[in-house]
């Protein structure tokens, strides 16, 4: 009675065992989530700490919100062009698709320049990490998210050298849809950023 | 070149020397066991570079094993300091080297010791439970158990190469700041737990998925095993948990590496915020372990009693309720840091309210035995072992949830007497009662009886011989992590006995490793041609031991709970008769060396990044980062096995099967 | 009526338990003052309503495993048995109803024990305020004016006000047979109250382990009538030692094992300053004359409020 089968045909039963693209889009919501729980402890953290300035600058005197606001529409944007990318993935559109990452990972770029340029300039005036616990935090905040988004830009040309090479496969759209989720859940998170920090900071 | 690492790093004191001396002859002796027997390509192809589950398990219960060794081989060094530590005799270790013994202990048990066991007995059952051929991700999975062995490497490495942390397990800010701990001993913690942690939560996720999206065709919820289900539910808690733990420890990591100032005594930095973190990752972890073991009870007990598990509804809603309410109890690790009597009080309360449905379930197991037909093969007994002694250890600790009594009992040894008492009695006993019962399944022979036996009572007896007298001396005043005490104290005589307990573990300990051993040697004549040796209930018995690479050539469908009991009985009534099988082609994951290498490079990271070798960790990072490209960019991943192949193997093992008969 | 029965039925629990548990001498079983005589009783009664479910427990699972072994054939076998709603019932409702009368205790005591409540007692208190150092205690008697390292007397019946700080990481006070313990933290404050019932002399320590030095950050506690205070006091006063800002500099440098030492004198706001010199850069200069910042004194400092300012 060993190999007995428990059921008596297979014959019709959808073969739950292929990969039909469905795990890895699920399981890829569920790191979301756990990212999620990730950002939300240094937020917390961000929140007990942001007075801690221990005689330091605070926020209202540190950020430019003009600055910010640019970086918050270059993001913005850039989720605006990877929703576009997906609507020509769905049409398997392989040429509009690179097009449109591309301009994706231009933008991608533009914001972490704009980070990295914000994040020296703060060092180079004496409000570097090590100033006081706000600034700690608020690096550790901002930089996670950057960090974030800068492994979003590695993946996004890995993923454009195999459209490049593969086309607009399930499997590639697969990762599309990964990535897309990635990158629309970093814009949620620095939506969050630019309130707590930024427009809290200058209130 | 070489960071801060010198030849100074090396250890001189007698006692790590001797240790260092027998680690390396011990690891000579396998790699050159394996070089003579010619195994190395074997080992590489056949489980290196594997993804299939069940082999990952094994290693991953290997690997429990070597730390379990390692862990107890401190908890016999504290329990001899304390038993010769009185008055004017300092003992053997010194502070330096004791305090280091205490953290390795605490860190290799939970992280090295009992999520590897969980994980691997998650990964050998759970799959074959839900009717499935492998996990959501094989690949990931690989991988998650070579960074959980990567972590696991790094303590190991402290043993001989500089120090390991001296501040307990927990490493609270500030003694775990560069200020008072100068040295690399919390620079390891950070990266071994780090790197493992992240092997954790892409294994929390990989089963989450596993158990969600792949069962068999008729497994709905409801109709889930209970192993199966305490896995999600701990799984839930893996992928909420693990993060905040790899957020805490990011920021310790960045106090000591960058100066920032999230934990330290000045510039603003906030101690308590990093006890109140690590608490909201380590309450749920003690239900991550806990939880499946109270899955591996609830198989047992219905096996064994011959009887359905006893209310299987209100032991799911009661996995659940467990599940939510450890996210709101974290702050009773620490009542005595000065919060209001209210918030203490909701937090008590919110911990005994957890000891209702923990009770449902130990009434649950209970009347799962009345009116059963019980055998006392050695899973049993650890479940009656469990049933007491947990119980006992749920009893202190809803007394510790009272805060007025908390003051007077945290931080001693009446704790260190309650965590032992729920974690060696729930979760160590059911473990071992999910080993000896799932061993069969996994290779193919039974364990020796008499041999588990005799382990189970000297575990069983050296648990109360070496805790209950740590229960009165909690009650003496004796703080936990005492190096020497006064002989006034009348501490004394209780420590030697505790010491004596841990000896009888350790024989204990010593049946359990003979018995593994002479099962192997005489594994013939307790082959288990059947593959369901104790007449079980849920799927993995309905197909041969150990399975085959893809678990079921046919998928299973089910209609109810018991899948396999219920076949079972149907084909008793029909009188046996078989339909024949009709075989269809399987999809499976190709084997890859993919996960080792990636998490070889992560563990050269970490290395260097302990011993400030910047220049290797960015080599070590580059490298992770290329290996990742690389997987991704490989699109030949997996293969079909056809029908006639999988035909020629099931028939293969009829013909076996006929032989023996 | 009620409560007198209430009362007797504690009594009755708590002479049995100590009955069970007489022979050895448990420091927390045989409190000396009244915070740990609460305490003590409170363990002793939560520990008897839990017996209602735990013995019954030990008593089924002997029982049923003797009862239904498989060679005892003539036991009854109900292979379909796994549901009974009387059962179930029976199994969410006894412990739901200890836990109930379990948490109303639990929300009354806590409120009575909090450590930061001064006790209910007409007498004028004294204040010691205490500062865990690497790894030595550290002592002040504000109102005395004196200091000791790793050594307390204060009279019996006089309640304590214990202010606690730290200079190292973190600490517990405790003296086990006078009350429950508390952390101590740097830049911040936390406070105990106890009273000693009866005199002598009493083990105290540190029960958070703080590094190497750890297992010697034990002291003695002597309760005395108010006279022999009153002349140890002056015996200190005598003390050829005074503590001002640089001999501390030099105490709170690790050492271990440190032989108890009295001061004859304290620097005025000593302790105040240890605190706020990790508030702000201003104070982080020990030699700086006064606190600027007083604002230390906060109630409850840990915890929730972990997450919040107000623990600063």
């Amino acid at each position: 009675m060993v190999n007995e089968p428990l059921i008596n045909h297979s014959h019709g039963v959808h073969d739950v065992h292929h990969d039909d693209g469905s795990k890895a889009t699920f399981g890829f919501w569920i790191y979301i989530m756990s990212d999620c729980v990730l950002f939300a402890m240094i937020f917390a953290t961000y929140a007990v700490l942001h007075t801690h300035v221990y005689g330091g600058p605070n926020a209202k005197e540190l950020f430019s919100m003009p600055f910010v606001l640019t970086e918050t529409f270059i993001l913005l944007t850039s989720s605006f062009t990877y929703g576009l990318a997906m609507l020509a993935s769905n049409k398997a559109n392989k040429s509009q698709v690179l097009f449109w990452l591309f301009i994706t990972f231009l933008l991608g770029l533009a914001f972490i320049s704009m980070e990295v340029h914000e994040f020296t300039n703060l060092i180079r005036e004496g409000n570097s990490f090590s100033r006081s616990a706000f600034l700690s935090s608020f690096f550790t905040l901002v930089g996670t998210h950057g960090l974030h988004v800068t492994s979003g830009l590695i993946w996004m040309l890995a993923l454009m050298y195999q459209v490049m090479k593969h086309g607009i496969t399930p499997k590639t759209h697969t990762k599309l849809a990964c990535l897309s989720l990635f990158w629309h859940f970093l814009d949620i998170v620095w939506i969050f950023v630019f309130t707590v920090v930024y427009l809290m900071g200058a209130i | 070149m070489f960071g801060i690492l010198t030849l100074e790093a090396i250890p001189r004191e007698p006692i790590i020397v001797g240790t260092m001396i027998f680690m390396v002859l011990g690891a000579l002796a396998v790699l050159g066991t394996i070089t003579y027997l010619k195994k190395w390509k074997y080992l590489w192809t056949e489980w290196l570079t594997s993804v299939d589950h069940k082999k990952i398990g094994v290693m991953y219960i290997i690997l429990a094993i070597i730390m379990l060794l390692r862990g107890f081989a401190d908890a016999i060094m504290m329990r001899s300091q304390q038993a010769i530590a009185v008055g004017a005799n300092h003992g053997y270790l010194p502070p330096f080297h004791y305090d280091q013994v205490f953290t390795a202990h605490g860190v290799i048990m939970i992280f090295f010791m009992a999520m590897p066991f969980m994980f691997g007995l998650l990964n050998l059952i759970v799959p074959l439970q839900i009717g499935a051929r492998d996990v959501a991700f094989p690949f990931l999975n690989s991988f998650s158990f070579w960074l959980t062995a990567g972590g696991a490497a790094l303590v190991m490495l402290s043993l001989v190469l500089g120090e390991f942390a001296a501040t307990g397990w927990l490493a609270y800010p500030p003694l775990s700041e560069l200020r008072f701990s100068p040295g690399v001993g919390v620079d390891y913690y950070i990266w071994a737990l780090q790197i493992s942690g992240i092997g954790t939560l892409l294994s929390g996720i990989n089963f989450f998925v596993t158990i969600i999206k792949m069962r068999c065709p008729g497994m709905t919820m409801f109709k889930m095993p209970v192993f199966t289900w305490t896995a999600l539910c701990s799984m839930v808690l893996v992928i909420i948990a693990f993060p905040v733990l790899t957020v805490t420890l990011a920021m310790l990591g960045l106090d000591r590496y960058l100066d920032m100032h999230f934990f330290t005594t000045d510039f603003g930095g906030n101690q308590m915020m990093y006890v109140n973190l690590i608490w909201a990752w380590g309450h749920p972890e003690v239900y991550i372990l806990v939880l499946p073991a109270f899955g591996i009870y609830s198989e047992v007990v219905a096996t064994f009693c011959k009887k359905p598990l006893f209310g299987y509804v209100a032991m799911v809603w009661a996995t659940i309720a467990i599940t939510v309410l450890s996210f709101i109890v974290w702050l009773h690790h620490f009542f005595t840091m000065g919060a209001g009597a209210d918030v203490n009080a909701f937090f008590g309360i919110a911990t005994m309210i957890i000891s209702i449905p923990t009770g449902v379930k130990v009434f649950s197991w209970l009347f799962t035995m009345y009116r059963g037909r019980i055998t006392f093969s050695v899973p049993m007994l650890w479940l009656i072992g469990f049933l007491i002694t947990f119980t006992i250890g749920g009893m202190t600790g809803v007394l510790m949830s009272v805060p007025g009594a908390d003051f007077q009992l945290h931080n001693s040894l009446f704790l260190i007497a309650h965590f032992h008492n729920t974690i060696i009695g729930g979760v160590v006993f059911g473990y071992f009662a999910g080993f000896s019962y799932w061993f069969p399944k996994a290779f193919g022979f039974k364990l020796n009886e008499k041999f588990g036996k005799r382990a189970f009572w000297c575990w069983l007896v050296g648990f109360y011989v070496a805790f209950m007298p740590l229960y009165i001396l909690g009650l003496m005043g004796m703080t936990r992590r005492l190096n020497h005490y006064d002989a006034s104290t009348g501490w004394h005589p209780f420590l030697v006995v505790a010491a004596m307990g841990a000896a009888i573990i350790a024989c204990g300990i010593f049946f359990q490793i003979f018995d593994i051993v002479t099962s192997i040697i005489n594994h013939k004549k307790s082959k288990d041609t059947t593959g369901d040796p104790w007449d079980g209930r849920t799927l993995e018995w309905s197909i041969p031991s150990p399975p085959r690479f893809y678990n079921f050539a046919i998928t299973p469908k089910v209609d109810s709970l018991d899948a396999w009991w219920k076949t079972k009985q149907k084909l008793k009534e029909n009188g046996g008769k078989k339909e024949q099988p009709h075989y269809e082609d399987i999809h499976m994951p190709k084997n890859t060396g993919m996960g080792f290498i990636m998490a070889g490079c992560i563990f050269v990271v970490g290395f260097a990044m302990i011993w400030h070798i910047f220049w290797l960790a960015i080599v070590g990072l580059v490298a992770t980062i290329g290996c990742v490209i690389a997987r991704a960019l490989d699109y030949d991943t997996d293969y079909y096995v056809t029908a006639a192949e999988v035909e020629k193997l099931e028939n293969e093992i009829q013909a076996e099967i006929s032989d023996r008969k | 009526m009620m409560k007198k029965l209430k009362l007797s039925v504690q009594m009755l629990l708590i002479s049995s338990m100590m009955f069970l548990l007489g022979g050895c001498n448990i420091p927390i079983l045989e409190p000396k003052g009244i915070v740990a005589l609460h305490e003590r009783n409170l363990i002793l009664i939560a520990v008897a309503l839990m017996l209602i479910v735990v013995i019954p427990v030990f008593i089924l699972t002997f029982v049923f495993a003797w009862k239904y072994r498989a060679s005892n054939t003539k036991a009854k076998y109900d292979p379909e048995f796994a549901h009974s709603k009387w059962i179930e019932l029976i199994c969410w409702g006894v412990p739901c109803a200890i836990i109930a009368v379990l948490a109303t205790i639990t929300w009354i005591s806590t409120h009575e024990l909090d450590p930061y409540k001064p006790l209910d007692v007409s007498t004028k208190p004294i204040t010691i305020q205490a500062i865990s150092l690497d790894w030595k205690w550290l002592f002040i008697y504000p109102e005395e004016n004196i200091a000791t390292i790793n050594y307390i007397q204060f009279p019996v019946n006089v309640p304590i006000n214990f202010k606690i700080t730290s200079d190292a990481p973190m600490n517990s006070l405790w003296i086990p047979q006078l009350s429950g313990q508390i952390y101590s933290m740097t830049g911040m404050q936390t406070k105990l109250h106890m009273m000693a019932t009866e005199a002598g002399d009493y083990r105290g320590g540190s029960a958070s382990f703080s590094g190497a030095g750890f297992s010697d950050m034990k002291f003695t506690v002597r309760a005395s009538t108010q006279e022999e205070f009153d002349n140890w006091v002056t015996e200190v006063r005598k003390s050829p030692n005074a503590l001002n800002m640089n001999d501390y500099d030099v105490i709170a440098k690790p050492s271990e094992n440190t032989p108890v030492t009295y001061y004859s004198s304290v620097k005025e706001g000593l302790y105040q300053e240890v605190i706020n010199k990790f508030m702000s850069p201003n104070m982080s200069d020990m030699k700086m004359s006064m606190p600027k910042q007083s604002s230390t004194n906060t109630e409850h400092a840990g915890g929730m409020s972990g997450m919040s300012d107000s623990s600063m």
